[in-house]
């Protein structure tokens, strides 16, 4: 089986099941990953389902897109690979992949 | 009770949150929850499927051992503990979530049961206003609020004519502020819509079904059918003849707890005593409604987890992206940044004697960021402040 991982802020690893086609966001809200919301349902409009790629991942995963990059262009745990969850969509490639939350969300 | 947002996030935030009971969803669709906003815009225009828009799988509530009973519960017996079902059906409680949301308010003038006029709601009314709006039709929207503008924006791109009917002088009169309304007025005009403000619809004819919208002042508008978004009345039926205290919505606390402490209350039903505004305030929200859902979850579990986010919205119609935080109630100015009149993006800044307190941003989605981060954090933001950013 495919897994994603998520390491919260203080730590915590969460293990998912990669759902081929999802977003990540819609895979962690699946599996009731804490510290993401998705409030919007994946629209990009509430900037709750920040997400930082592991280094190691940044380059496979892409980079944020403009739309990610107005939501998160002002926020104060943003790093060079944070990503929003939800404009992530997950494929076989991506088994093994990492992420960090941030200690807020939006 | 209720499986839509406010629903959903209770139950799966009762498993977050350690319940380890039974925990019995019960909603009256077939559907399993679901995603409502994209209905009038991305299932509207067929861009995306009942599936899609399920907010969580099947397997979700089978893992996490959520029951989902279709059903409308018909009676709360508090003393007992129990609520009786559609379905004959008695489900004892240690904790009731009401999340009964709402439903469409609805017309009453003389044709307006005729066939051809229709609300928007839920799958079901979607899918059917679906089968009559094809290309070249004309229809013709009652109501110029967030759903009106939202699904003229939608039957636009499928290729209909379309003609929205606000009563009020402008649209989204009571929500945003007038330079708002006129760049909303432009834009759907822009985009061919006819929008007719001070337009009071007297009645409906037709024969099989709708045929023409006849406004005071005895115009006639032909039409192949009729969408009427005039607003949310909340259910609140059951609260009331359990003995809650209602008040517009279901009166609730901080903690989302009812005036009976094994119920609490969450979503478009909900009225929240909201510390931040010091006064009764019912969202008809998606965040808030899970904001509240995760605190009603905490308080049946008897854990401490107040409601505190910022209530806010957001509208998508064409290309355009209206993202708002917080509530403008009581503004008494308005600071503009960008040109609503000619440009597509600009932010609408709400002050209150002298201090910010909301923003409806449009295709600016830093200044959103920016204006949630700060009315969040309960900074004091002035006038002289965000004129410097305006001019930045």
């Amino acid at each position: 089986m495919s897994v994603v991982t998520f390491i919260s802020h203080d730590g915590e690893k969460h293990e998912a099941p990669l759902e081929d086609g999802e977003s990540l966001m819609q895979i962690a809200v699946s599996n009731m990953v804490p510290g993401i919301d998705g409030d919007c349902g994946g629209e990009a409009a509430c900037g709750t389902c920040h997400v930082i790629v592991d280094d190691s991942w940044a380059d496979a995963v892409g980079r944020s897109t403009s739309v990610e990059e107005e939501m998160l262009a002002m926020n104060p745990e943003r790093e060079p690979t944070s990503r929003l969850s939800c404009q992530m969509t997950m494929s076989e490639n991506c088994d093994g992949l990492v992420v960090r939350l941030p200690e807020f969300q939006m | 009770m209720g499986a839509s947002h406010a629903g959903a996030q209770v139950a799966a935030s009762l498993r977050q949150e350690g319940w380890d009971g039974e925990v019995v969803l019960v909603g009256d669709e077939a559907a399993l929850p679901y995603q409502r906003p994209p209905l009038s815009k991305a299932y509207l225009v067929g861009r995306s499927s009942r599936e899609e828009l399920a907010i969580r799988k099947t397997e979700f509530y089978a893992k996490q051992e959520i029951r989902l009973v279709r059903a409308t519960v018909t009676s709360i017996d508090r003393a007992a503990g129990c609520v009786v079902t559609s379905e004959g059906e008695t489900l004892a409680y240690d904790g009731l979530a009401l999340c009964t949301g709402g439903r469409a308010r609805r017309l009453f003038l003389p044709g307006s049961d005729l066939p051809g006029i229709h609300y928007l709601r839920t799958f079901a009314d979607v899918e059917t206003i679906r089968e009559s709006a094809l290309p070249g039709r004309h229809a013709v929207i009652i109501g110029g609020g967030y759903i009106g503008l939202e699904t003229a924006a939608s039957l636009r791109a499928l290729g209909l004519e379309v003609t929205v009917l606000e009563a009020a002088e402008r649209v989204l009169e009571r929500v945003t502020a007038p330079e708002v309304s006129t760049f909303y007025e432009r834009v759907h005009r822009e985009a061919g819509v006819d929008i007719r403000t001070r337009a009071l619809v007297e009645s409906l004819v037709g024969d099989l079904r709708v045929r023409e919208a006849i406004l005071a002042g005895g115009e006639r508008i032909p039409t192949d059918l009729v969408i009427v978004g005039v607003g949310l009345v909340p259910s609140t039926e059951l609260a009331v003849d359990a003995g809650l205290e209602v008040e517009d919505g279901i009166v609730i606390d901080d903690h989302a707890r009812t005036s009976d402490g094994r119920i609490v209350a969450a979503g478009d039903c909900a009225s929240h005593r909201m510390a931040r505004y010091d006064r009764l305030v019912r969202l008809e929200s998606v965040p808030s409604a899970a904001e509240q859902a995760k605190t009603a979850a905490a308080t049946l579990c008897g854990r401490e987890r107040p409601i505190a986010a910022l209530p806010w919205f957001w509208s998508d119609q064409y290309d355009l992206k209206l993202q708002i935080a917080g509530l403008n109630t009581g503004y008494d100015e308005v600071v503009i940044n960008g040109d609503p009149a000619g440009d597509r993006d600009f932010s609408c800044y709400y002050l209150q004697r002298g201090l910010l307190i909301a923003a409806d941003c449009v295709n600016r989605p830093r200044d959103f960021v920016w204006a949630k981060q700060a009315l969040s954090k309960g900074l004091e933001v002035d006038r002289e402040q965000l004129e410097d950013l305006v001019a930045s």
